[in-house]
């Protein structure tokens, strides 16, 4: 079996994000970048799978400009066999890179898509669920547990009521969670070796889909900064400071 | 004038509370606004909805189809019913965050996720960077798919109204390649950290999850829910599902502890929507206090218990 994951390139999550003071966006020159870290779950998830002999090949792909090769080098270094680059430099939304995962997926014949369920960039989690909806296959989201049984597969998911078990015929999307893995850390011979797997560089041309008019930013805002705290010396002072904002 | 579709959270027959919130959203859009409870045996919750400020109508598709919500199963019944709205709105809970995509996939609209104030019928702002940046993003032509962030809207009364309530029938193909296993409620007595008003975090000061009592007694004590830092997880302490912060869960609690919890980048975009954040740590330097109302200076080990024993 075959398993397609998709994979992007973020800013690290222990950079403190700056807004541009003219509103455009947040600084983004000489910020480290890394792997979205849920991305990094979905990569690992996958290798483990191959791991219990229930994947045969891991394809990483991404979509993005020049820069994402490094994060396609990083999901070879996890162990996919092969990567996939979809060249695009301007701004790409859910619903366009959805329409390109979905073409890939199809055009590669995986049987399943994994995905982080979010990027900590745009926190959009959107485009898993877009590329079932478009292949109108199955999906399962929040991902903390994912068991692949032939042609079907049973998913554990972390919804708000609890821990849900849905069963899905192949092939179908799955979103992982933070719970479901943790990813190893990857060590300087498999990044030596990944330097020599190969990358396929295509255009969204290639996969028949056009960058289509979203949603526009209009402006990006640092959030109301908070009212500056006090300090107290005594566990007494701080619970009369509870008890004067009503809190206890 | 817009026409806003709200759909209809619920489980065991109880309108979720999320679905008020949503509501709430749809009233700052402006327009007329309907509930849409798709359901074995929408009645119960197509009444609860009808009672909700604001809204006019409830529109309930009643298919066996729909005992547990699987959003592939919603997805194309949604699609169909969205003819003629302006905008589809969904709570922002995982229900909301699972099914709003495959609609607005099916509707082919780039979604808005996480809406948090409206400043037009399609100009909204959302969160990007876990709240450390704010977005005002405008959609695109075409029917505005939308979920609504629960934090930054407060509930609808659901007293008052009394909306008509319709039955409609749809027919779109409904596919039978997810079925529902089975749901296992969180064991924990405890109040779900995402849910709940108060939350105490511990993080690596804690040093042991031996020591993770403290804070497990002191939550107890004042009804709270148990987090934890990245590094209090990375350590082994507690179990990764208990970790707040930008790649853990991200919280809106009234009132928030962070015990011996430094304050990284990661953690405080988890806890920055929360109403009053005390902080406990023996550091005077530590960052937490940057965004701390109240801070204490002092070992955890005994100011915590000492804290419980006078609450």
């Amino acid at each position: 079996m075959k398993v397609l994951v998709s994979v992007k390139r973020v800013v690290d999550y222990n950079v403190r994000i700056q807004v541009k003071s003219d509103g455009s966006g947040v600084v983004t020159d000489g910020v480290k970048f890394s792997m979205n870290p849920f991305d990094e779950i979905a990569m690992e998830e996958a290798v483990r799978l191959r791991e219990k002999g229930k994947v045969t090949e891991i394809v990483a792909v991404t979509i993005g400009g020049a820069k994402n090769e490094e994060t396609l080098r990083s999901a070879l270094a996890f162990g996919a066999d092969r990567a996939i680059h979809i060249k695009e430099e301007g701004e790409v939304q859910p619903l366009t890179a959805a329409k390109a995962f979905a073409a890939v997926l199809k055009k590669e014949g995986a049987q399943l898509f994994l995905c982080g369920k979010q990027a900590i960039d745009d926190d959009a989690n959107q485009t898993g669920q877009m590329v079932a909806s478009l292949l109108d296959i199955a999906q399962a989201t929040f991902a903390s547990k994912v068991e692949v049984d032939g042609a079907k597969a049973q998913i554990t998911r972390e919804i708000d009521a609890g821990l849900e078990t849905l069963e899905v015929d192949l092939p179908a999307v799955v979103s992982v969670d933070l719970r479901l893995n943790e990813p190893r850390y990857l060590k300087l011979p498999d990044i030596m070796k990944a330097k020599k797997k190969p990358i396929e560089t295509i255009g969204l041309g290639d996969v028949g889909v056009a960058i289509e008019a979203g949603s526009k930013t209009v402006k990006v805002s640092p959030p109301p900064a908070r009212a500056k705290g006090i300090m107290v010396k005594t566990v007494d002072e701080l619970v009369a400071a509870l008890k004067s904002k009503g809190l206890v | 004038m817009s026409k806003i579709l709200v759909i209809a959270e619920h489980s065991d027959g109880k309108l979720n509370a999320g679905v008020a919130k949503a509501v709430a959203a749809a009233q700052k859009i402006g327009g007329e606004i309907a509930v849409a409870v798709l359901a074995t045996d929408g009645a119960a919750v197509a009444a609860q909805a009808a009672k909700l400020d604001g809204v006019a109508k409830v529109v309930v598709v009643n298919n066996a189809a729909n005992a547990y919500p699987i959003a592939a199963v919603l997805a194309p019944q949604i699609a169909e019913l969205a003819a003629g709205y302006t905008h589809v709105l969904f709570p922002g809970t995982t229900f909301g965050k699972d099914l709003a995509p495959r609609v607005a996939a099916k509707l082919n609209v780039q979604q808005v996720s996480d809406i948090m104030a409206v400043h037009a019928p399609n100009k909204f702002d959302r969160p990007i960077y876990a709240g450390n940046a704010i977005t005002t993003v405008e959609a695109a032509a075409g029917t505005v798919v939308a979920t609504v962030r629960q934090a930054s809207f407060n509930a609808v009364v659901g007293e008052g109204g009394s909306a008509a309530v319709e039955t409609v029938s749809v027919s779109a193909a409904l596919p039978s390649h997810t079925r529902f296993v089975k749901i296992e409620a969180q064991k924990s007595a405890r109040p779900d950290l995402q849910a709940a008003s108060r939350v105490v975090s511990g993080g690596r000061a804690l040093g042991s999850s031996e020591n993770f009592k403290v804070i497990y007694d002191f939550a107890d004590k004042i009804g709270a829910g148990v987090g934890a830092s990245r590094a209090a997880v990375d350590s082994g302490y507690v179990p990764n599902d208990m970790q707040v912060g930008q790649t853990g869960k991200i919280i809106a609690p009234e009132l928030y502890f962070a015990i011996g919890i430094s304050g990284a980048i990661q953690h405080l975009a988890g806890i920055k929507d929360a109403r009053t954040i005390v902080a406990i740590n023996k550091d005077p330097e530590a960052p937490i206090f940057e965004v701390a109302d109240i801070g204490l200076v002092g070992d955890l080990f005994t100011v915590v218990p000492e804290l419980q024993g006078k609450l």
